[in-house]
């Protein structure tokens, strides 16, 4: 027989046990919910970091609808579409590619190769230049990227290139230039600061709201995001040219010379010269530039037109 | 072949009786109304990703239908004890094979008729244009590869035991063809002897149902349509297999006990 006090003295052990636990289990609990409320996105709460596999799967899909179907598998030769060339072809980002695009299948290996041929894609062939049937006002096709490029933001928002790309695709082919702009402003929230992002939010307001004021002010930020991240290494450094730097230079070239043809439109020759001067470092044709710059201390300096903003 | 109708007649009847086809076609029909009413940036002309899975569910569906309803076939009649007073009337067995095959591959042919009419429409509603003709090249050689694959199974259901074995074997085989079969030839070549013959022996043997697969692509990004004579010569490719699977199957059914 127990005695009643041993079951009180048993009850008070187990809420002695319970409080601890509760008290243990308290702060795991609110780290855990804490983690939850910052990746409020379902997909990377749902897969984890495998999220960026399919998230890359599916940029490469979009690539895949760029070219109708036309693209190689893991068994083809895939050297010319390492950069996708939906990427290429904004101009944001440095191509990687080496190989002829058009014959990545090589010549058919056998009767049965052959005669597939004729059942799948097999010309290489750009959305924005009229797709398979080469009618160039059909270019709007190129919004069957899409889906692939939301779906690919939606799994890894930390991929720059998704945002860029819909970007410039929406507001260059489509005339979507608000939901441009949303992209990247979405890219930034998930991205702060980045220069790639800040660059073709630049080209926006330089191209379609020719707002020059606004354009310089993004871009100029974009350029010292760029020396934000890599502090305490030179400028000179990071613009080496060797393959690490391969992509560094090229945003820092594209800046400069953004701001430069900005500058030169507004008319501020000598600030052109020197955006000019610094693009001239990044640049794989620096003699080219030189030559532009030739040409622009020879000509007298034009008045600046009133819409444009002042130099920074 | 008033016997070989009759029976293809009866299988036709127990596909519209049983539910798989309504099952399966009123699942596409949701997946793709749900994914149309996806919001992309404001536009409503695009359709192509929206084809894509369209079409795919339809190559699911449409073989989920016809391995299914092949492998039980013959396991059934011999079950429900059906199968002896069958080929004691005047049929043979050669005509119960014929008229098997014949029955699924009319009951997959019905299938695909409804599945890619509702193909076009979901299309039409936001292309605003009907490519019949490549449709037609498209449903028309998707159904001479089911009756490849009807031919296979139903050959199955007379070597393995089970329809359910028969039934994974076959979407097993078939799966590993569409998926790898246009490559077997590319391995082959770096691979060693005796891998490298063997390889290539399989390449050359197996029947090559990824081509027809491989349209989806075409439909899909709007590629002009294929020349007929293609189209042809596909179809007398895979009518050949139709033929030597059927052959084997009768073979192998003349010499079964049936009871």
């Amino acid at each position: 027989m127990h005695s009643a006090k041993t079951f009180w003295l048993l009850l008070i052990a187990l809420l002695v046990f319970c409080f601890g636990l509760a008290a243990n289990l308290q702060p795991r609990f609110q780290s855990l919910e804490n983690s939850r409320r910052q990746s409020s996105n379902f997909f990377s709460l749902l897969l984890g970091d495998s999220s960026r596999i399919f998230a890359n799967s599916s940029f490469v899909e979009a690539d895949a609808y760029y070219h109708s179907g036309y693209y190689p598998t893991i068994f083809d030769n895939n050297e010319a579409f390492r950069t996708p060339h939906m990427a290429e072809d904004t101009g944001a980002f440095a191509s990687h590619n080496q190989g002829e695009e058009t014959s990545f299948m090589g010549p058919p290996r056998d009767w049965i190769d052959a005669f597939g041929r004729h059942f799948i894609p097999n010309r290489h062939t750009h959305l924005d230049e009229g797709g398979p049937t080469d009618d160039l006002s059909t270019s709007g096709t190129v919004r069957e990227i899409l889906p692939w490029l939301k779906l690919s933001a939606e799994l890894d928002p930390e991929n720059i290139k998704t945002y860029v790309v819909t970007a410039f695709w929406l507001r260059t082919k489509l005339n979507k230039v608000p939901e441009a702009e949303q992209v990247l402003r979405e890219g930034l929230r998930h991205n702060p600061d980045d220069p790639q992002l800040l660059f073709e939010l630049g080209r926006i307001y330089f191209e379609n709201y020719h707002d020059s004021a606004r354009a310089r002010n993004i871009w100029v930020a974009a350029l010292r995001s760029w020396v934000r991240q890599a502090p305490g290494i030179p400028q000179s450094v990071r613009l080496e040219k060797n393959n690490e730097n391969f992509d560094n230079r090229f945003i820092f070239e594209q800046l400069q010379t953004s701001l430069a043809q900005l500058e030169e439109k507004a008319g501020n020759q000598d600030a052109a010269i020197a955006r000019w001067e610094l693009a001239k470092l990044a640049s794989p044709t620096p003699d080219d530039i030189q030559k532009h710059i030739d040409e622009l201390k020879q000509k007298p300096a034009a008045p600046p037109p009133s819409a444009s903003g002042p130099a920074q | 072949m008033n016997n070989i109708f009759a029976v293809a007649g009866i299988v036709i009847k127990e596909l519209y009786r049983r539910k798989d086809f309504y099952v399966l076609f009123i699942l596409t029909i949701v997946i793709c109304v749900i994914m149309a009413s996806v919001n992309i940036f404001n536009d409503n002309q695009i359709i192509r990703y929206l084809k894509e899975l369209c079409l795919l569910l339809i190559w699911v569906s449409s073989l989920v239908i016809a391995i299914t309803t092949t492998a039980r076939q013959i396991p059934a009649e011999r079950e429900q004890r059906t199968l002896l007073p069958l080929l004691a009337k005047p049929l043979s067995r050669t005509q119960l094979i014929f008229g098997k095959f014949l029955g699924c591959w009319l009951a997959c042919g019905l299938v695909l008729v409804c599945f890619y009419a509702f193909f076009g429409a979901l299309a039409a509603s936001r292309e605003h244009t009907w490519p019949l003709l490549n449709y037609f090249q498209a449903a028309f050689l998707h159904w001479v590869m089911l009756g490849v694959v009807i031919a296979m199974t139903l050959l199955g259901s007379l070597v393995f035991a089970a329809p359910s074995s028969n039934s994974t074997i076959c979407f097993v085989v078939v799966a590993g063809i569409m998926c790898i079969g246009r490559y077997l030839d590319a391995i082959a070549l770096s691979r060693p002897e005796p891998i490298r013959s063997i390889v290539w022996t399989i390449y050359y043997a197996i029947p090559h149902l990824e081509i027809p697969f491989g349209m989806r692509n075409l439909i899909v990004h709007d590629w002009p349509l294929i020349g007929w004579n293609f189209v042809a010569l596909d179809a007398l490719y895979l009518l050949a297999y139709v033929a030597a699977f059927l052959v084997a199957a009768c073979l192998v059914f003349r010499r079964k006990a049936v009871n």
